[in-house]
């Protein structure tokens, strides 16, 4: 306790300078926070993808659809247990910036592809009865204000004509992290509704969400799926549901990692001006750190002084950028709700953040303290005089 | 005859600065008896400061030895000698040198932080050397509430706090007015007389010397013993 209250009283002798550090490491913090926090953004769903999910797409490109009747090819395949049509919508409601993800899909099969949505079971009867039924996810619910029950009409510009969806179920993830924000529907519908348009994009669907018995066996079982449309008029790419969500994110890549390297750039930013405070706060105490060694502490016990001050400013400032963190990510997820459904601080982004303060504390004390502790008492001494 | 506290044995220091190497102190022997109260003269740059740092163990000799007790605390490490200091020596600055952010009482017991006293205990025996110095009405204040007579006299409390042997002062008096600095002179001598305390004092000054038993003059890095 007495080191401690030493530790404190020293920490905060300078009262100006200790609040200016711990609100710069406070800004830092927040800055770094909130920096992860968009790249987490912009690459969700890729730490949810599970492995024993494959994606089979038009190996052309994203875009290429792919005819119905692969489904039957696909799920004949060794390991093959599930297969759902997955066809991208497209669809905006009232306002176009306002974006989601919204895809037709088998309902049945696509539920049991993903356990990891949880509905009530009156909700998924309900879904799965309703031709024009749909599901959507807790925080596009909230979103959008949408309640079970209600019909929402959708436009797109992929097909003509307004689209009335019942929502007739709401999942909520497992995954604590995940968007929440998709909205799917029966294919057949779309399928169904095309056909009577005489469109020819009638029964194409956009990719194939396959499940398979064994996600050690991903990489063989997706060679057997694209091996059996060599040669045809659309080839597929089958991969893991990781890869393929990767692969949306690829374009951006630069960018992601441009983002991340600036949030780490304002940590050094701030590790320099840490560094610089304790520095001159042992600078103009070297006299008494003499007299502490002359009283009997040795130099490593100076330097835990120095580490427990540096750390104190340090961790405090981290406490209060992490304490904003979410404030601010609120304050900014509206306007940015367009781009990021989902802005939400990770526990990840939490514990980087912590040691982030722990680092800029230990590594702002290392220069001082090693000063410090090898300072010659004598020299120190003559500094008072 | 018993063994003295201190003997000093061809005390050899000096400083370098670049390649120019400055004698400070040059064959320096004497022995400094427990219970002794010796003061040391000489002009500045005479390597009184020096001389004390040796016997204080803040500072090792280049060639000669400095024992306690029969010990030659230059073979210590410098944790060992540090630990050996918190053991041992008391010391008392120009400049008191306590800790600004702390209350008297916290200044002297920061000292006892390393003896392996309670908390209990350290605040005892803080609250017992203040009292000893006359300054138990001023435990809860910080030195810049303290006049430079009453931050002195807490210096000596935390100096004799942990019951060392040997107290060092280096110019005790040399930051205080007369009726202060008479006043810590017979602080010492109260220590010395009443607690047995060996005490070596370097000084300037005439009044501060004659409070000592004995009286050693440094001369250019030399020792004469006075009459």
């Amino acid at each position: 306790m007495f080191f401690l209250e030493l530790i404190l009283k020293n920490a905060f002798r300078h009262k100006l300078r200790a609040f200016l550090t711990i609100l710069g490491a406070a800004l830092a913090i927040l800055a770094f926070g909130l920096l992860q926090t968009i790249v987490d953004a912009w690459v969700g769903g890729v730490d949810n993808a599970a492995a024993n999910r494959l994606m089979t797409r038009g190996a052309l490109s994203m875009f290429t659809s792919l005819p119905e009747a692969y489904k039957a090819k696909i799920k004949a395949v060794p390991g093959v247990t599930l297969v759902s049509p997955e066809a991208f919508f497209g669809g905006y409601y009232v306002d176009e910036r306002k974006r989601f993800p919204n895809f037709g899909v088998d309902p049945e099969v696509y539920l049991e592809l993903h356990p990891e949505y949880r509905i009530p079971d009156e909700q998924r009867r309900a879904f799965l009865a309703d031709r024009r039924g749909a599901m959507a996810g807790r925080k596009l619910m909230k979103r959008f204000g949408w309640k079970p029950g209600d019909a929402v009409t959708l436009k797109t510009h992929m097909y003509d004509g307004d689209w009335t969806f019942v929502i007739r179920a709401v999942y909520q993830d497992a995954n604590e992290d995940a968007n929440e924000d998709l909205f799917v529907f029966h294919w057949n519908y779309l399928k169904e509704t095309l056909k009577k348009e005489g469109s020819t994009q009638a029964g194409r669907v956009g990719v194939f969400s396959v499940g398979i018995d064994d996600g050690s066996k991903a990489a063989a079982i997706a060679r057997d799926i694209d091996e059996r449309f060599k040669n045809s008029p659309v080839e597929t790419q089958t991969e893991t549901e990781k890869a393929f969500f990767l692969r949306r994110v690829t374009d951006s890549e630069a960018i992601i990692l441009g983002v991340r390297m600036l949030s780490f750039l304002v940590i050094g930013v701030i590790l320099a001006v840490t560094a610089n405070a304790m520095g001159m706060s042992v600078r103009e105490r070297m006299g008494e750190f003499a007299v502490l060694k002359t009283l009997g502490f040795s130099g490593q016990a100076l330097a835990g002084f120095i580490l427990g001050e540096s750390l104190t400013v340090s961790l405090l400032g981290c406490a209060l950028g992490l304490c904003a963190l979410p404030f601010l990510t609120g304050a900014i997820s509206g306007p940015l709700s367009d781009f990021f459904p989902a802005l939400r601080v990770t526990r990840q982004t939490c514990l980087i953040g912590a040691e982030a303060g722990f680092f800029l504390g230990a590594a702002s004390a290392a220069l001082p303290a090693l000063r410090a502790s090898r300072a010659r008492i004598a020299e120190g001494l003559r500094r008072i005089g | 005859m018993a063994e003295p506290l201190i003997r000093i044995e061809h005390a050899f220091k000096s400083y370098r600065r670049g390649d120019r190497i400055t004698p400070v102190l040059e064959d320096i022997s004497f022995d400094i008896a427990c219970g002794e109260f010796l003061a040391l003269v000489g002009p500045s740059g005479s390597g009184k400061s020096t001389l004390l740092n040796l016997i204080a163990g803040i500072d090792v000799p280049d060639s000669g030895k400095i024992l306690f007790l029969g010990q030659d605390i230059g073979q210590l490490s410098e944790n060992e000698l540090a630990a050996w200091r918190s053991a041992h020596v008391g010391f008392i600055f120009q400049f008191y040198n306590l800790i600004p952010v702390l209350t008297a009482q916290q200044n002297v017991e920061l000292p006892l932080t390393l003896t392996g006293l309670s908390g209990r205990e350290r605040k005892e025996h803080a609250a017992r050397a203040l009292a000893a110095v006359n300054l138990s009405d001023r435990m809860d204040h910080r030195p810049s509430q303290l006049s430079g007579g009453q931050q002195q006299r807490v210096a000596i409390a935390r100096a004799i706090a942990a019951d060392p042997a040997l107290l060092v002062a280096d110019e005790p008096t040399g930051d205080l007015d007369r009726e202060s600095a008479e006043d810590i002179l017979r602080l010492l001598e109260n220590l010395n007389a009443r607690l047995g305390k060996t005490i070596v004092m370097v000084t300037h000054d005439q009044r501060a010397a004659s409070a000592a038993h004995l009286t050693r003059r440094l001369n250019k890095g030399v020792l004469d013993v006075l009459p």
